[in-house]
């Protein structure tokens, strides 16, 4: 007889988008693991030369026509002698290769040991030619490096931001609906007044309350909590129904007979019973959460500079007339939207293979 | 030694609806029930659905709260205690050590997420009867060889199980701490004939061996018949006849009782016509019962008192209790 996991394993495998957002979210999150090697550049560093510069020329074949590997070109900076804007001009007779394994910028990695060791990148000095993928911001600092950096916020937020919310979640709507009763509908009403709440004023309310004094890594675990108190309330919903249907059944009636403490059962019976369900609506919640981040952060609430998130990378497109003079400044909102877009294809593709009378709907 | 006794015993359950919730009315299921059981003796219950028999059972073992009346149980030490009002913290152990249930569905009554070792360990651990890992291990492998089953099957799940198998197991893990009074709760009405047989077979053997008292709740009348030494007939929420098994079968004093003996087929293909006492109709809602007696609706002897006054229980012969007026006109 074919296990429970095995099939949850086929059925997933058959879900081509499901297969194919969890590629993207395992080279996401390897990304994000190695951002400071794969980022050709510190992500704090300000280079002058290259204020607002746009994305580079990546070449391969030089001015007289012979192969030359992949370069970019050293950039020199003047003005519009009309409207002053500032323009880049391309010095076409250098050539700046791009190499692998190169020394530059120094970083921490993992906040261990100082190293100058990038993936790739170019040897020549920041002041006369950088290796901009994504262009950069209006303090020179390269946008793909940050966005690289900036997704350890965004993508981990969602993921602890769920599991803070799904585990008090879990809790919460276990004791409702075991002991039912009045804690029962003093939780439930509880839950339907937070929920009846604007979900954004609500977020800035409680994203007020962080010190602005904090250090960026407690204001990222206050933002963390700021969003789990708020998505812990679906889990809660769900929890609650399942729990109800389950303490009916004839194995929580035996242990209840046998004289076992009611939170033991709910920790050894009832959130095992529920654990294939409570992992398919963590999934489909972390797309929340990683918007909520992003908004909270877009509004300026959230994470602050020196660090940075998607959210506050897509804060200095705010205007328009920004936009229309740098518009590679919305790159990181693609980056949003794809991690939010595998996130709901994995989701979608776990609760079919979990559940096939699909019970659960989308929260 | 009596083990529990009941005094008047209802558990009524509420009917809500509207926004509130409000309590709109009550399901009767359980109607001024008087019993009680000794050590070493099987009481049956027998009725058909809905009749209160398993509403009895989970009363009994306080799963559900009694409305009023007296659930009296008296501990291995011989101390009386009152559990209708709730369970004492002292008395809680001892009570959810010493009444053990057996349920009906063996597909529903294990964790499907644990295996056949941690279910039976779990009362033990409850009570932490065993100290160390050896000593449960063993106590596991011998309980499951009792109940007919290979030691080796501790580490399987219950999906790999059949039906008896499954009652098997569910039976090792209600034995494991040794109770007095083991409730089984229509035990074999989800198994198949040879299985019932090996089942209620089991199950009398640990009684031998243990001197166990049984409350044996089942709607099938021989299988009682086999099981029991008294049994209680149960008609909407009331006990309608109570008699030592022998007793009840041979002279059915009540019209219930009867119409519910001649609604057994007979072994005997010849004589295949059932029985000549027939019942019409449904058994009333519990919601809105008749009034004077549940039964005189469908009664094919009743008489103008019958919907006015509710019989009271007379002995009609030795330890022989019914509850009709034709026995005391």
């Amino acid at each position: 007889m074919e296990g429970t996991t095995a099939r949850i394993i086929r059925s997933f495998r058959q879900h081509k988008l499901g297969v194919f957002g969890l590629v993207v979210l395992a080279v996401l999150y390897l990304a994000i693991l190695f951002a400071g090697f794969l980022a050709p550049y510190d992500f704090t560093q300000t280079h002058r030369n290259f204020v607002y510069a746009p994305p580079s020329k990546i070449r391969f074949i030089d001015e007289d026509g012979r192969w030359r590997g992949p370069f970019i070109r050293a950039m020199k900076k003047s003005r519009d002698p009309v409207t002053y804007q500032v323009v880049f001009d391309e010095d076409t007779s250098s050539v700046v290769p791009i190499k692998l394994f190169v020394r530059g910028e120094e970083y921490k990695f993992w906040g261990l040991f100082k190293t100058n060791l990038h993936l790739f990148g170019v040897e020549e000095s920041p002041d006369r030619a950088m290796l901009l993928l994504f262009g950069a911001d209006r303090f020179g600092r390269d946008l793909f490096s940050r966005v690289v950096v900036g997704g350890q916020v965004s993508m981990t937020v969602g993921l602890l931001g769920t599991f803070l919310s799904v585990f008090i979640g879990a809790i919460v709507g276990s004791l409702s609906g075991y002991y039912g009763g009045w804690i029962d509908v003093l939780i439930q009403r509880f839950i339907e007044l937070l929920r009846s709440f604007p979900r954004i004023p609500l977020w800035l309310a409680l994203a007020v309350i962080l010190p602005p004094s904090w250090p960026s890594t407690w204001v990222y675990f206050g933002i963390v909590t700021v969003l789990s108190l708020i998505g812990w309330m679906g889990v809660a919903r769900v929890m609650r129904g399942m729990v109800l249907s389950l303490r009916e059944k004839e194995f929580v009636l035996a242990a209840r007979v046998t004289g076992v403490p009611g939170m033991k059962i709910i920790t050894r019976h009832l959130i095992p019973n529920t654990l294939s369900y409570l992992i398919v609506v963590s999934t489909l919640s972390i797309p929340g959460m990683i918007l909520g981040e992003s908004a909270i952060s877009f509004l300026g609430l959230g994470i602050k500079e020196p660090m940075t998130s998607w959210g506050l990378l897509l804060k200095q497109a705010q205007s328009l007339s920004e936009l229309e003079s740098h518009p590679w400044l919305m790159i990181p909102g693609i980056f949003i939207m794809i991690a939010v877009l595998s996130y709901n294809f994995v989701g979608d593709a776990l609760r079919d293979a979990v559940d096939p009378y699909r019970t659960v709907e989308k929260i | 030694m009596k083990i529990i006794s009941t005094r008047n015993l209802k558990k009524y359950f509420p009917i809500r609806s509207g926004v509130f919730l409000q309590i709109s009315g009550w399901v009767r299921a359980l109607e001024n029930v008087n019993m009680e059981i000794t050590q070493g003796e099987t009481i049956g219950v027998v009725g058909e659905s809905g009749c209160g028999k398993s509403t009895l059972g989970r009363t009994i073992v306080k799963i559900y709260e009694p409305t009023a009346g007296s659930i009296t149980y008296r501990d291995p030490s011989g101390a009386s205690h009152d559990l209708s009002k709730g369970i004492d913290r002292r008395v809680e152990p001892i009570f959810r050590k010493d009444v053990q249930m057996i349920f009906q569905n063996p597909f529903d009554s294990l964790d499907p997420r644990m295996t056949i070792r941690d279910t039976i360990r779990e009362p033990l651990q409850t009570h932490r009867l065993l100290a160390g890992k050896k000593a449960m291990d063993e106590r596991v492998a011998e309980l499951l060889m009792k109940v007919g089953l290979y030691p080796e099957y501790a580490q399987r799940y219950p999906h790999e199980f059949s039906g008896g198998q499954r009652q098997r197991i569910a039976i090792a893990r209600s034995i494991s701490v040794n109770p007095r009074l083991l409730i089984c709760d229509e035990p074999t009405s989800a198994l198949d004939v040879s299985v019932q047989s090996q089942i209620i077979n089991l199950l009398k053997d640990i009684q031998r061996d243990t001197n166990m008292s049984l409350i044996f709740i089942s709607h099938n009348l021989d299988v009682v018949h086999h099981m029991s030494d008294r049994i209680m007939v149960m008609y909407l929420g009331n006990v309608v006849e109570s008699a030592p098994a022998t007793e009840l079968f041979d002279n059915p004093a009540h019209p219930y009782t009867q119409a519910l003996m001649s609604a057994v087929p007979s072994w005997n293909p010849k004589d295949r016509k059932l029985g000549q006492v027939k019942l019409e109709g449904e058994p009333p809602s519990p919601i809105n019962p008749p009034s004077g007696c549940p039964f005189h609706p469908r009664c094919p002897h009743r008489l103008a008192l019958c919907s006015k006054a509710k019989p009271e229980a007379v002995e009609v012969s030795d330890g022989h209790f019914s509850a009709c007026h034709l026995h005391s006109v």
